[in-house]
């Protein structure tokens, strides 16, 4: 990009001289041309009405998603052929192409709309009554009305859960981060690639290890400190990495200007390294926390999904957001199916409130 | 002038002969209390931290030998999960869940890579850290969202795709599915219940939660391209696909497979959308339109909370196998991804 400014300075220079006019209009340097738009509108509507007509009038066939896709690749074609009688072969491609690589994103853009979408609607009666933010589930049937009982145990439970977990992984992560980065050591390479490789356990599996270990062998009950147990046994590796990511790209001159001064390692560490990587380590650890939050399969085996308002992770079952949402679009009953789908939008908007959290401390970085 | 000076100081001093030349000075400083016991700190956290997390997969590692003694080998490669009878095999589990996996990243791969693309190439660059940002996000998406989405609202206009696959390439046998294909697929029977909670639907939902994790891997890798090449293929006249084709994608090679490959490692342990949507069937099934399927992180949920401690173990042994599928394929990843072309590029 650097060789850019003198390039677009000297090209109207260029210009003026060849047309010897001493005031120099601009060249407009873009490739585009008013044909190109009138080509590329010119092929969606003509594509869009032999669509209609073949896949509609003609042929035997019906569906929204194969007159979308048809719709398409006719699309293409048309481009393709218009773009042909003008351009040569190379620019075809080119025209081709692109509207190939806008169509992925734009299908991407569409699912996840959609899906967003779908949540929030399918949510929205529940989601207007206040009391589903207010109040638990404690003797509300899935058949009773909308007007009475609500998500805020599990509400609760989340926070708390995820509360516990990060209490749990989130020092030990950091503390083993800056083992990796800073202090290193023979051992260290061995933690790495442990620690990486744990990265790879599904959250199943942690689940399904606390349920074995912790509930059958030492005879915990169900509780939000097992599913916290679950959820920092696999948010411990992820965590970890992060920061040690984060950490690696430190200047290496900053700690040596530290040790210049005539600090210690520990003081480098703690005033200089750390502080330098706060805002990184800040976003990385958040969004591992994203994560554990919308986490659902190590609950279903480590707590209950109870109905009831606790505070107490050790001895009742504790319910939360994502287990909540799992038993009440699975029960069949339309209500409560309904109730689980505000949860699910209240599950997404606690993890918009995180990622927002995590943009604002990292634009700090910028200031 | 006192620094002019000094060396010559110095070397007057060193000139004599026959003296032992001076011994440099000891730099290494040392050590106050306080580094000490930071030191000691981290490398003890570092050792625990260690041991917590072997000891988690040496447990997972150990359970194989009560299930093999109590099952038999045969627990790989058998397709029954009969708890009743006490025989079970994970066979079904296995194809499964490598067949959702292989699916999700048939449908994801085109998908991230051309996505990667616009961001680093197409894109306004006005737009192009909102898109980062989009993309991030839906990779915090809670997978049950996924789920709900893939069942609800995919899942019906799934069964019609699935039914034209099996009308038309039918004689592929991946796409057989058994019933009358001429059955419209909108009737109840035998149509449409013959093509939902298939390996098909769910790898749809499971494609959408690893898409984010692949496009970030390929476009990190992507934005790195030589900006000098690429302007050097653009002065050349090549058009902005020629470009790309030529600079971009080989240079981002690395970056392709090891991201596929990573989105191959968290597809192939993705649960609760699975379980969601799957109609869960012991038996293996190369017809992947057909309903009926199984996956080991599937079968783990649903048949965790009532297992005897056999069957538990049984349970934790397949986990283990799901754990080192997930590792190798993770391990591969990394090392791609590492060993990409760095410090390659014509910019000085």
């Amino acid at each position: 990009m650097t060789a850019l400014p003198p390039q677009a300075s000297t090209i109207p220079a260029i210009g003026a001289a060849l047309h010897g006019s001493a005031a120099g209009t601009r060249r407009r340097t873009s490739a585009r041309t008013g044909d190109d738009l009138r080509v590329l509108i010119g092929s969606g509507i003509a594509s869009l009405a032999t669509t209609w007509l073949f896949y509609e009038q003609v042929l035997p066939l019906s569906g929204k998603v194969g007159f979308v896709i048809a719709w398409y690749v006719t699309f293409l074609a048309y481009y393709a052929g218009t773009t042909a009688l003008v351009a040569p072969r190379h620019v075809v491609t080119d025209r081709v192409m692109t509207a190939v690589v806008i169509g992925a994103p734009c299908l991407v853009a569409v699912a996840l709309v959609s899906m967003v979408l779908f949540t929030v609607l399918k949510g929205w009666t529940a989601l207007v009554h206040l009391n589903f933010y207010t109040s638990d589930a404690t003797g509300v049937g899935p058949l009773d009305p909308l007007d009475k009982g609500g998500i805020s145990h599990a509400i609760v439970g989340t926070l708390i859960e995820i509360g516990l977990a990060v209490a749990i992984a989130l020092p030990l992560g950091l503390a083993t981060a800056v083992y990796l980065s800073e202090v290193g050591g023979r051992l260290s390479r061995l933690v790495r690639t442990v620690i990486e490789a744990m990265t790879a356990l599904p959250s199943i599996v942690a689940g399904l290890f606390v349920y074995a270990v912790f509930r059958t062998e030492l005879h915990m009950p169900a509780s939000g400190l097992a599913a916290a147990l679950a959820l920092s046994i696999m948010g411990l590796p992820i965590m970890t990495r992060a920061a040690d990511v984060v950490l690696r790209v430190v200047p290496g001159g900053l700690r040596e200007a530290s040790y210049a001064l005539g600090a210690g390692h520990w003081q480098t560490v703690w005033k200089v390294v750390l502080p330098t990587a706060r805002p990184g380590l800040a976003t990385a650890l958040i969004l591992g926390i994203a994560r554990m939050v919308g986490e659902t399969s190590p609950l279903l085996l480590t707590t209950g999904a109870s109905s009831f308002f606790t505070v107490n992770p050790l001895h009742d079952p504790m319910n939360s957001l994502p287990l909540y949402t799992f038993t009440a679009v699975t029960s069949g009953e339309p209500r409560f199916v309904e109730r689980g789908y505000a949860a699910a939008t209240v599950l997404l908007l606690l993890v918009l409130i995180l990622f927002l959290i995590a943009r604002l401390v990292a634009r700090r970085r910028e200031i | 002038m006192t620094l002019v000076q000094l060396p010559t100081a110095d070397t007057r001093e060193l000139e004599p002969v026959g003296e032992p030349p001076p011994q440099p000075r000891r730099i290494t400083a040392r050590r106050s209390l306080g580094d000490r016991v930071f030191a000691a700190t981290a490398r003890t956290t570092g050792s625990v931290v260690l041991l917590i997390v072997l000891a988690i997969g040496l447990f997972l590692g150990w359970q194989v030998a009560p299930t093999v003694s109590h099952y038999g080998w045969g627990f790989f490669t058998r397709q029954e999960w009969q708890p009743n009878r006490d025989v079970l095999g994970i066979a079904a589990a296995i194809v499964g869940t490598v067949e959702i996996a292989a699916i999700a990243l048939i449908i994801a791969f085109p998908l991230a890579l051309l996505s990667a693309l616009f961001v680093s190439d197409w894109a306004p660059p006005r737009l192009r850290p909102f898109l980062i940002r989009v993309v991030d996000l839906m990779a915090a998406v809670p997978s049950i969202v996924f789920g709900l989405w893939g069942l609800m609202l995919i899942e019906p206009h799934a069964a019609h795709v699935a039914h034209w696959f099996s009308k038309y390439f039918g004689w592929i046998p991946f796409f057989k599915v058994h019933t009358d294909v001429d059955y419209p697929v909108w009737n109840q029977l035998p149509g449409y219940a013959s093509y939902s909670g298939s390996a098909f639907i769910a790898a749809i939902a499971v494609s959408m939660m690893v898409f984010p994790m692949a496009t970030s891997v390929m476009r990190e890798v992507f934005s790195q391209a030589p900006q000098g090449e690429k302007e050097a293929a653009i002065a050349l006249g090549s058009t902005h696909w020629a470009m790309v084709r030529t600079v971009v994608i080989p240079f981002g090679r690395s970056g392709i497979i090891g991201g596929t490959m990573l989105a191959l490692g968290r597809a192939l342990g993705e649960t609760i959308s699975v379980v969601l949507i799957i109609s869960q069937a012991y038996q293996v099934k190369l017809n992947v339109l057909e309903s009926g399927t199984q996956s080991i992180s599937a079968l783990i949920a649903t048949s965790a909370k009532e297992a005897t401690p056999s069957q538990r173990s049984a349970l934790l042994a397949a986990g283990f196998l799901l754990f080192v599928m997930t590792l190798f394929v993770n391990t591969i990843a990394g090392n791609i991804v590492s060993r990409g072309r760095t410090g390659a590029g014509t910019e000085i």
